[in-house]
């Protein structure tokens, strides 16, 4: 199968940063994943063949990380932190909010594809709580009027 | 992009590049970067064990192990190669300090992990980065790609025949991959399952070689002691506690954010003064005070010195330095089941203690929350904490166990006010959700 040139530049470079070849393993998925969608059974055989490893390692590895996902996500994954800090500062009612506007559940997808939903564990923005991360942007000090309008934001770029 | 808060009374050491444009590697240099390195370059390993030993630096990641005690742990001789791993994995729940440091100064970490190496007789390090932190890896990869045009890593770094090579490395969302034998897990291409030690990392880590690990805090801190020497920093904290440390300041306060306060610094000073205190008039209930893991402390317990020593001599833990902050309509018995939901999705399962024990916690906390608990739950739930305290390969159990017992222990009555079907009391009439 084939990847986009960069990713391709990227695997050969980092092969060279080891000295076994399964070290490139884990950011090779994830690379692999945002450019294919999801980490199908063909992501799956290739990686596994240039790696030296077995399909089998290669999915008991991504069933670990929970960023890995064997199922397509809408093109753009909310996720919604509800940890310590986040829920202090309403996290969960951000998580509700999402939930009613885009009427789907933790780890639904839109029927259009366009939005995931997914609550998710502490992202690192404790102090700029609550916080959302749109696949990697993060967005930060949310009230359910800024989220309205991350997601009409993130709306109008993916229907353009 | 993460917004910069400041107060007066910060010492800025790590954070002084902060907001400077220090990316930028001729940035970086103007501001005394890549210094540090070229006076290690001339100084011997003992020489540069000994100042980090003597500056008192801590391990910043959470466990306080004294920074040039760990690094002299490793063999001088090694028949495999050695290997530095910067541990930049940052997820303990109310930490985010990593994080800033990598957006506005990693060179400070490439410098950090530079000294460790020649300090430890190692050419190849690693700086891993958790997998959420995309556009940080984005920054990371480019000011190591810098330092190599510039020809400070790489073959002979800076004309001094020493060969030094330095890495990026990605996660894919892990919390248990920030403990340092599943960190080496990670790195390798596997699950992040922790290893049992002895052997410590520092005779058997990264592919069977000694390998020394420490947080991108402590790592950036480093530069700073080589050039401000050990007896400077030291000065900055408290004995046995050397230096500054990044605060993060989240929960109820007025104006949270990360501070860079001396180590030892009070906590009630931190929550009023440097917070900004409890917002919309209300009162402080509790404190986390070192991240999630960490006992929680009660509002008259507040009048302690932010280090590792005065905190432990409290029952608790300065940990990661993430300082929850709990106002008077937080219920506890809630706070306590998000905390423990976090450790039961994050547990690996290797260990049994760990995977059952987080399981039944969430199972009787939830129940419990929705008033469905029994009064013996109540003593249950600390029984079953307990019970995963130091049975684990990894702390991860600890993490669990911990906070988890002083929930129980500070706040018994708020448990028991949950029993007997009662809708939680901190709910808004309508609002409890049942199982």
């Amino acid at each position: 199968m084939k990847f986009s040139e960069e990713f391709e530049a990227r695997f050969t470079e980092m092969l060279t940063h080891y000295p076994t070849r399964r070290s490139a393993l884990v950011p090779s998925l994830l690379y692999a994943q945002d450019e294919v969608g999801s980490l199908n059974d063909e992501v799956i055989a290739e990686l596994a063949r240039r790696l030296d490893l077995t399909e089998l390692e290669v999915r008991n590895v991504i069933s670990y990380y929970s960023m890995l996902t064997t199922k397509p996500r809408g093109k753009y994954n909310v996720q919604v932190c509800t940890n310590i800090a986040c829920m202090l500062r309403g996290g969960e009612e951000i998580l509700d909010h999402c939930k009613k506007k885009l009427g789907i559940g933790h780890k639904g997808t839109t029927q259009d594809g366009l939005f995931s939903l997914e609550e998710v564990e502490c992202i690192g923005a404790c102090s700029w709580a609550p916080a959302v991360q749109v696949n990697y942007d993060f967005h930060e000090n949310l009230t359910n009027e800024k989220m309205d309008q991350v997601l009409d934001d993130y709306k109008k770029k993916g229907t353009q | 992009m993460a917004t910069l808060v400041s107060h007066p009374d910060e010492v800025r050491v790590i954070s002084k590049r902060f907001g400077q444009g220090a990316t930028d590697i001729d940035r970086y240099l103007q501001l005394d970067g890549y210094k540090a390195v070229q006076k290690a370059l001339a100084m011997q390993p003992d020489a540069l064990i000994n100042e980090v030993k003597n500056s008192g630096l801590r391990g910043r990641g959470g466990a306080g192990f004294s920074t040039g005690m760990k690094w002299s742990f490793v063999p001088k001789q090694s028949a495999k190669p050695k290997y530095v791993l910067c541990n930049g994995d940052e997820s303990e729940p109310g930490t985010c300090k990593d994080r800033l440091i990598f957006e506005h100064d990693p060179h400070s970490v490439i410098e950090g992990v530079m000294i460790a190496a020649l300090a430890v007789g190692s050419h190849t390090g690693y700086i891993y980065i958790r997998g959420e932190y995309r556009y940080l890896s984005v920054i990371m990869q480019k000011a190591i790609k810098d330092a190599y045009a510039k020809g400070f890593l790489g073959k002979n770094i800076f004309g001094s025949g020493y060969d030094l090579d330095i890495y990026w490395h990605g996660g894919a969302g892990a919390y248990e991959v920030g403990e340092e034998s599943a960190l080496m897990e990670s790195l390798e291409g596997k699950r992040g399952i922790p290893r049992i030690r002895p052997p410590f990392p520092a005779i058997v880590g990264l592919w069977g070689g000694p390998t020394v690990i420490n947080n991108a805090e402590t790592l950036a801190a480093v530069p700073h002691i080589i050039l401000g020497g050990a007896d400077w920093y030291a000065k900055l904290g408290t004995p046995k506690n050397g230096g500054t440390r990044l605060f993060c300041l989240s929960g109820n306060l007025n104006q949270p954010g990360v501070y860079e306060l001396p180590m030892g610094y009070n906590l009630k000073k931190m929550i009023y003064e440097v917070g900004g205190g409890i917002p919309n008039g209300r009162e402080l209930k509790a404190v986390v005070p070192g991240g999630s893991s960490t006992p929680v402390l009660l509002a008259q317990e507040i009048d302690v010195a932010m280090d590792f020593d005065s905190l432990a001599k409290a029952g608790t833990m300065l940990g990661s330095g993430g300082v929850v902050v709990l106002d008077d309509t937080t219920c506890i018995v809630k706070f306590a089941l998000r905390t423990i939901k976090f450790y039961q999705h994050e547990s690996c399962g290797w260990c049994i203690p760990c995977r059952e024990g987080t399981d039944w916690l969430k199972k009787t906390l939830t129940r419990f929350h929705a008033g469905a608990g029994l009064k013996k739950d109540i003593d249950n739930i600390y029984y079953l904490a307990e019970n995963m305290l130091g049975k684990t390969f990894c702390p991860l159990g600890d993490a669990a166990a911990m906070p988890t017992m002083a929930f129980v222990k500070k706040f018994r009555k708020e448990f028991e006010d949950h029993l007997d079907g009662k809708p939680c009391p901190f709910e808004k009439a309508g609002e409890a959700v049942l199982v």
